[in-house]
């Protein structure tokens, strides 16, 4: 029996959490009542909802993209900072570490770019006992208007002069909080690393338009007839997010203790964050979502998970996915996969083959019964023709009185599904591109085997080095 | 237009929506669930080969009104089949997450659920040619096959004239589908539609006698036939012309549309098809306190569809099987009293045989044969040269053109009886094999 998971977690030089699930500065972490309920349901950590100059709301604030019938596939906010006074929090934050010491704490923080509002904030957040700083320089709407938030997080120098100016006064930890809204996010990322940051936070919220009301012709959120960009999260970023933390952890001028944020709503979300290297998560929209309650199930999976795979502490795994990362004209242009279909597992949909006919390479054919044919394209029936000879065939509603033809005269079919609507692939010509597996309904319906060529393993790098010696040589 | 039957709300009230509509949030949460598939076999199974996954994709992207459009492209009668049709048999049942061990996508509705939204929203047909075509045609009958022949030939400009000797239209679907499936003020109100595309409706008017045929075939170009299926089977045993045997048509009819709302203490319904299970439930929701089924062969045999059964015995009507019939019993005040039958025997192959002697009573105060409507012999020996084989009008299936070249058939009448949706089909079809021929004679 392995030894028992332990989630603990030593952030950044001294942030330690039970576990590395904290929630986001967001409105889940707004008050002290909520952060002590959210501890109390198991979170590990929290960073409080940035603290600064109180702001003024607009309502409405929240508007979100539905798919398919699912809610909030991702959530836009044009919501500012704390409109809570400076104090209030921070004695909140106080009451909250007395009666929560072993919790981590995170105060976050946005004020006027001054080095003396800044030290300021910085004595002040660290009396009332936070575990560590969260310096704000991402969120993308109304603060930056007012020169903060991405205003700065945007502007190397500007990001390393205000973290410098947090570092002269701070005991404790600083991480700065990534803004995603950059071409490169590893210019900030190395300038808050140049400013003596310990860690980083990524990635703040995406400049978003979530969509417009067909109705009003206003986009929303609907203020009196108005809106405003606003900052995206939630599962439809969490994409994003992996990529800007593997550029992060991958370059060395950026790498510093990472605590990944983006579409976190499970364990596995977790994990995979985590294997890209980062040493704690945060999340936002999925406790907006469905409350904190969630984490439970983040722990339980996640130590379920550690156990199969042997890890005992977040360690053991943290980082480990990063070398899997390479350069596309580093990957092995040798390796050959195509898909195939597991008849028994087929329910005879068709998508894989209507995919592959527009979406791909014309290579799955619904030719079973009329007859196997590998080759190009011309030597096979097309789509439209498929559809027209069904069409074209009459149907009527059985019934067993008037249906003189008796059960015995049916074809005995090798498979639940009739085998005439069960799709074949070309192999011959199939790219392995993943489409087809991607859009079946049915797990493990379409497996992508690899094929044997005999063909050592070769780069896109190597190929054109040895084209370049031939050409040099002749 | 409410209907006799809508007059009497504490009647109405005991015929609910068997399937309660979907409200517009689970109509898309339904219809997301539809995988799209390609050369849909929900498609398939439909006779009138509705795109199923387009109009359900409509639906979940909120185009209610291009999904209905989907629908009625394909067929005109969409509302009404989306209530009456046995989707078990048919799309539903062909639907691919039966494979996938998941309950199958919720077809009928949200067809039904579109079609709402369109008939809500006005009932507007786009423009269609407002090229008018050489040629009239007249249908007899204005039941389903009829009406979506008519629709169609309308569409593309034809003079249409529809005869019915009823003085309502929508055959079966007025007189004789359930009204907890299909209300008929809604059968009446889809008939208003093919109305409003500039059909003529002659109400009223049997076409009977070969002068009749002779007048038509001078006036019209060509003929439909969508007559249906003629009267039911008399139940041939002492007794069983008794005013109180009244048969299953003439119950359902008479409960639909002619305010007949009276009914039995206790009914035995003879036969256990899809008919008799329609008057047995209605005979119990009317307010009988006993409704037996009888049929002379066991719970196999049962013509009727699975689930049809499953819903008679929701309803509280119990089914005696191998159970024969052989005289009807009045006191003597003239009262019917009971029913006396002999229990049967079935052998190897399932044919029944009476056991003398096996004489019982079931205590009844009326009865309601079903079994079985017999073909329309003599209106059929009237269209000259039309070919009749076991009562069923003979055509070409693609075209429903008949063996004389200035008929066609369609409905119950060429399929021996099946459903409202291959009555449409039928008549779609044989709408365009007309057209095919009044082009070809004048091109
Ligand atoms: C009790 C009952 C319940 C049913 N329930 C369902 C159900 O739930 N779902 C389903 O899909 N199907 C059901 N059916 C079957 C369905 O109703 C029929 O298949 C369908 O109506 C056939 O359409 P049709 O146009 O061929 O004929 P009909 O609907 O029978 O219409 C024929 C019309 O022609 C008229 N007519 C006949 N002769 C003449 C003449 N000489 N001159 C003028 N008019 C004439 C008749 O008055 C009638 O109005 C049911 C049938 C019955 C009997
Ligand atoms: C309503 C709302 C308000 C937010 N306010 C803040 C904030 O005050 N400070 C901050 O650093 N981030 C703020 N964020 C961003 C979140 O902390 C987090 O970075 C982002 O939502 C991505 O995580 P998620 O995908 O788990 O939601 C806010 C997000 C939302 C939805
Ligand atoms: S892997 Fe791509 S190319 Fe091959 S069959 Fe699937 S869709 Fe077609
Ligand atoms: S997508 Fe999958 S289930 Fe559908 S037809 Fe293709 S292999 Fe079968
Ligand atoms: S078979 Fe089922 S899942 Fe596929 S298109 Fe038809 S309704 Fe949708």
């Amino acid at each position: 029996m392995p030894e028992f998971p332990n989630l603990a977690v030593n952030f950044a030089g001294g942030i330690r959490s039970p576990n590395p699930f904290w929630l986001a500065s967001a409105p889940p972490t707004n008050c002290g009542e909520q952060v002590m309920r959210a501890f109390d349901a198991g979170w590990g950590g929290a960073v409080w909802k940035t603290i600064g100059e109180p702001v003024v709301n607009v309502s409405s604030r929240y508007s979100s993209i539905d798919w398919n019938g699912q809610r909030m596939m991702g959530l836009n906010n044009i919501e500012l900072i704390s409109d809570r006074p400076v104090e209030v929090n921070l004695r909140e934050i106080y009451e909250v570490k007395k009666r929560y010491p072993n919790h981590a704490v995170i105060a976050s923080l946005m004020v006027e770019s001054k080095r003396e509002a800044w030290h300021d904030i910085v004595a002040r957040s660290e009396d009332a006992g936070a575990d560590g700083l969260e310096l704000n320089f991402g969120c993308p709407h109304g603060m930056s208007e007012r020169g903060m938030g991405s205003a700065v997080g945007q502007v190397p120098q500007y990001t390393e002069m205000i973290t410098g100016w947090v570092k002269e006064k701070a005991r404790t930890p600083v991480l700065v909080k990534l803004t995603p809204n950059i071409t490169d996010i590893r210019t900030v990322a190395r300038a808050a690393k140049r400013g003596g940051a310990d860690g980083l936070s990524a990635i703040n919220t995406i400049n978003s338009i979530t969509g417009i009301d067909l109705d009003t012709l206003a986009p929303r959120p609907n203020v009196d007839g108005f809106s405003s960009h606003g900052g995206y999260c939630g599962p439809a970023v969490k994409p994003i997010a992996l990529n800007m933390v593997q550029q992060v952890q991958s370059d060395p001028e950026s790498q510093l203790p990472l605590s990944g944020i983006g579409g976190v709503g499970t364990w596995k979300d977790a994990a995979e964050f985590i294997l890209l290297g980062c040493g704690t998560v945060q999340v936002c929209t999925a406790a907006m979502h469905y409350g904190y309650r969630i984490v439970e199930d983040m722990i339980d999976g996640l130590e379920n998970w550690m156990r199969r795979k042997g890890y005992v502490t977040i360690e053991d795994f943290r980082g480990l996915s990063l070398p899997h990362v390479r350069e596309w004209k580093n990957l092995n242009l040798n390796y050959k996969i195509v898909a195939r279909i597991h008849e028994d597992k087929c329910i005879g949909c068709d998508l894989c083959y209507t995919a592959c006919w527009d979406g791909a390479h014309q290579c799955i054919h619904l030719d079973r019964v009329s007859g196997v044919r590998n080759g190009h394209v011309e030597a096979h029936t097309k789509p439209a023709e498929v559809e027209a000879t069904s069409r074209a065939k009459i149907t009527v509603t059985p019934i067993a009185k008037l249906d003189k033809v008796a059960a015995n005269s049916q074809n005995v079919e090798p498979y639940a599904t009739p085998l005439a609507r069960i799709p074949r692939v070309d192999e011959t010509e199939c790219v392995g591109c993943n489409l087809c597996a991607l859009v079946c309904p049915v797990e493990n319906c379409i497996t992508m085997e690899q094929v044997e060529n005999g063909l050592a393993p070769q780069s896109w790098e190597e190929r054109t080095a040895v084209v370049a010696g031939i050409e040099k040589s002749c | 237009m409410q209907s006799v039957f809508q007059q009497h709300p504490e009647v109405v009230a005991r015929f609910p929506d068997l399937h309660p509509p979907l409200t517009a949030q689970s109509a898309v949460i339904e219809a997301n669930r539809c995988l799209y598939c390609f050369d849909a076999p929900c498609t398939g199974a439909c006779p009138t080969h509705i795109d199923v996954p387009r109009f359900i994709k409509k639906i979940a992207n909120e185009n209610l009104r291009g999904s209905a459009l989907t629908i009625l492209d394909a067929n005109i009668l969409g509302a009404s089949c989306s209530h009456v049709c046995p989707v078990q048999v048919l799309c539903e049942g062909a639907c691919v997450m039966h494979h996938k061990h998941e309950s199958p996508i919720k077809i009928a509705l949200l067809q039904r659920h579109a079609m709402d939204a369109f008939y809500a929203s006005g009932a507007v047909l786009p423009k269609t040619s407002a090229e008018r075509r050489n040629g009239k045609i007249a249908c007899i009958g204005a039941g389903p096959a009829s009406l979506a022949c008519a629709a169609e030939l309308r569409q593309r400009g034809y003079d249409v004239t529809v005869f019915d000797r009823h003085p309502l239209p929508g055959g079966l679907n007025t007189y004789g589908v359930a009204e907890y499936k299909l209300p008929t003020e809604d059968s009446l109100r889809e008939i208003e539609l093919v109305g409003s595309l500039g059909v003529d409706f002659q109400f009223g008017t049997e076409i009977a006698g070969e002068a009749a045929f002779a007048k038509l075939e001078e006036e019209f170009d060509a003929i439909f036939l969508g007559p249906g299926l003629g009267a039911m089977h008399r139940l041939n045993i002492p007794g069983g012309n008794h005013p109180a045997v009244v048969d299953a048509l003439a119950f359902i009819a008479g409960y639909k549309t002619a305010g007949k709302l009276a009914v039995g203490r206790r009914v035995v319904v003879v036969g256990a098809g899809n008919t008799a299970i329609d008057a047995a439930n209605a005979a119990k929701r009317l307010g009988a306190e006993e409704v037996q089924i009888l049929y002379r062969r066991a719970e196999t045999h049962m013509p009727a569809f699975g689930f049809e059964y499953e819903h008679a015995k929701q309803e509280g009507v119990r089914f005696l099987w191998q159970t024969q019939p052989i005289a009807i019993h009045a006191d003597t005040d003239g009262e019917l009293r009971s029913i006396e039958c002999l229990r049967v025997e079935l052998a190897q192959d399932g044919t029944p045989r009476s056991i003398t002697g096996s004489n019982f009573h079931i205590e009844c105060d009326m009865v309601v044969p079903a079994i079985g409507q017999s073909p329309l012999f003599d209106l059929l020996a009237e269209c000259y040269g039309v070919r009749v084989e076991h009562g069923r009008v003979v055509v070409d299936r693609v075209t429903g053109q008949t063996s004389n070249p200035k008929y066609f058939a369609g409905g119950d009448c060429v399929n021996g009886g099946r459903e409202v949706v291959d009555a449409v089909a039928d008549g779609k079809r044989a709408a365009v094999g007309i057209a095919k021929t009044l082009e070809a004679a004048h091109a």
